[in-house]
């Protein structure tokens, strides 16, 4: 579109609404690595409230905890998501049913499913812990990763798989030599995406982790810290969080050109 | 591997999701229509009651509160985004997807990171009360954080991205001539955005005003961390019948309540899209 509206305008809102979505985070970002660690005065950069995240050992355990749950859910939800959107994309015959399962674990609001599987697990009297938090986040891991890899088969060139079949490859052959290695790309990237929101997630991770302190998971750590107040450490955990998330996109955008969910 | 495998490739995954997503939901649901023991457990009679407990004036407040707050959130994110997603628009052709990628960088940070930004600007040692003092402003702040309008701040702030990201979408698909044949046929600048552009870019105001409406009015978190326990919301309500009150019909109830209000304006929504899809097909 190119209207010639007035361009200083243009400008202008610009300019003000990425002020509004930059000047918290990056206030966050500079306090981090502030020396005195207080809002109001500057006394020296510093990487000591790093240092500091290191010794906590809440912190740490938390960080673990989260890098299992993410690791296992991504790897679990990527052989699912994929599997699922191949079958759909080849199956064609579009069913509304089929689309708005696949479809609802995005747009579900999460306290719901969050609750629900909480009672879910209480009334088969699952004891809960960072198993029943991979279980729920396999559910819309899976449905994340699968929109990633059907976007990108929108684009696969099927006669290639005719072509292997026809040569007497068997299905699982087909799928492993042929399909798998064409949308690697799309799969890291949709195994990247689910591996980000796996761990920042917090809602349902909340709900399912169980009451034991050893299944505290890292964005639950930070929100029972922040309720708090602000501290110079949560700074710091909070731009380390931060950083680690939008490379993990950045990198998951630049394999997949486009197919992220929104885009 | 044309006919029957899909069933084979799709099994897995949908097993997963039956059960760990259909099973609970439907599980709420009846939950929601049983009565709550005495001793927070749960008895398994039929009743209504929950369900009618929902529009007890106490309840029907704190739903009318929360449909305010993220009336409002949705409004201020669909006047900010849209001016946001024109601008861009705007742009010359080479740098839009430049602008478009810094404007939804921040919505894939963590949602508790960005909503603790507002904290540290927004406390009463936080950096906005500083500024003021340095300003020469000695006389007593009112309070910024833990009020209705930081709420609004937080959940503006959080969803925004995603509403500028839904208004460009038609936007950067108008064509410029309809603009130019509206102003040659002598229609100001103004009207021609009014009468033109603003009815064939609704999808996009709709798809984002339900987006943040949805998302705000079951949130839990930015009430709990920005509003600081000054006001509850449904999110909250339904945390407290879970975790601390221990009624889980009644929790189950109110989440109900939410998937209805949920689905409804997705519907609504998808009427507004497919109108302005048909009036688009009629045009040409």
């Amino acid at each position: 579109m190119a209207t010639p509206a007035a361009p200083r305008l243009m400008l202008m809102i610009l300019s003000a609404v990425f002020a509004f979505l930059y000047i918290p985070i990056s206030v966050l970002v500079a306090l981090s690595f502030n020396e005195s660690g207080l809002p109001t005065a500057w006394t020296g950069f510093s990487t000591r409230w790093y240092g500091e995240l290191m010794h906590n050992s809440d912190i740490t355990s938390a960080a673990l905890n989260t890098l299992i749950v993410a690791v296992v859910s991504t790897l679990l939800a990527t052989l699912l998501g994929t599997l699922l959107a191949i079958g759909v994309e080849i199956r064609r015959r579009k069913g509304r049913f089929l689309e708005t399962i696949i479809f609802a674990p995005m747009i579900i609001p999460d306290i719901v499913l969050a609750i629900a599987l909480l009672s879910f697990f209480s009334l088969l009297d699952v004891t809960m812990g960072l198993h029943t938090v991979i279980l729920s986040h396999v559910v819309f891991n899976l449905a994340f990763v699968c929109s990633v890899v059907r976007a990108r088969l929108k684009t696969f060139d099927w006669s290639i798989v005719e072509a292997s079949t026809d040569l007497g490859a068997s299905t699982a052959t087909t799928l492993r030599r042929v399909v798998v290695p064409v949308m690697l790309p799309a799969i890291v990237a949709g195994a990247l995406l689910a591996f980000t929101l796996s761990v920042d997630e917090f809602i349902i991770a909340f709900f399912t982790a169980g009451a034991g302190r050893d299944s505290i998971t890292l964005p639950m750590q930070i929100f029972a810290m922040i309720r708090f107040g602000v501290t110079p450490e949560i700074n710091a955990l909070a731009t380390l969080v931060m950083a680690v998330s939008i490379l993990a996109l950045t990198l998951s955008q630049r394999l997949n050109r486009g197919g992220l969910p929104g885009q | 591997m044309q006919d029957r495998k899909p069933v084979y490739l799709m099994a897995p995954a949908l097993g997963w999701l039956t059960v760990f997503m259909v099973i609970p939901c439907l599980l709420i649901l009846a939950l929601a229509f049983f009565r709550r023991g005495i001793y927070g457990g749960i008895e398994y009679s039929f009743t209504l009651e929950n369900l009618a407990l929902v529009f007890d004036p106490l309840y029907a407040g704190i739903f009318l509160k929360s449909a305010w707050i993220a009336g409002l959130s949705a409004a201020i994110a669909v006047i900010v985004g849209y001016a946001a997603a024109y601008a861009i628009a705007a742009a010359p052709a080479r740098r839009q997807p430049m602008l478009l990628f810094f404007a939804v960088l921040p919505f894939w940070s963590n949602y508790l990171v960005r909503t603790y930004a507002w904290i540290v600007l927004l406390n009463r040692e936080g950096l906005i009360t500083g500024v003021a003092r340095l300003l020469g402003y000695d006389a007593e702040m009112p309070r910024l954080l833990y009020s209705e309008g930081a709420v609004v701040i937080g959940l503006v702030y959080n969803y925004l991205p995603f509403v500028i990201l839904a208004c460009y979408a038609p936007l950067s698909r108008l064509n410029p001539e309809i603009a130019e044949a509206s102003r040659d046929l002598g229609a100001s600048g103004w009207k021609t955005f009014r009468r033109v552009i603003l009815p064939m870019t609704v999808p996009g105001i709709a798809t984002g005003f339900v987006f943040v409406f949805v998302l705000s009015i079951g949130n839990f978190v930015t009430p709990a961390l920005l509003g600081g326990g000054q006001f509850q919301m449904i999110g909250n309500l339904v945390y407290a019948q879970f975790l601390t009150a221990n009624d889980w019909p009644f929790g189950a109830a109110l989440s109900m309540i939410l998937i209805g209000i949920m689905m409804g304006l997705l519907t609504l929504q998808t009427f507004a899209t497919e109108r302005a899809s048909g009036a688009r097909r009629e045009e040409s």
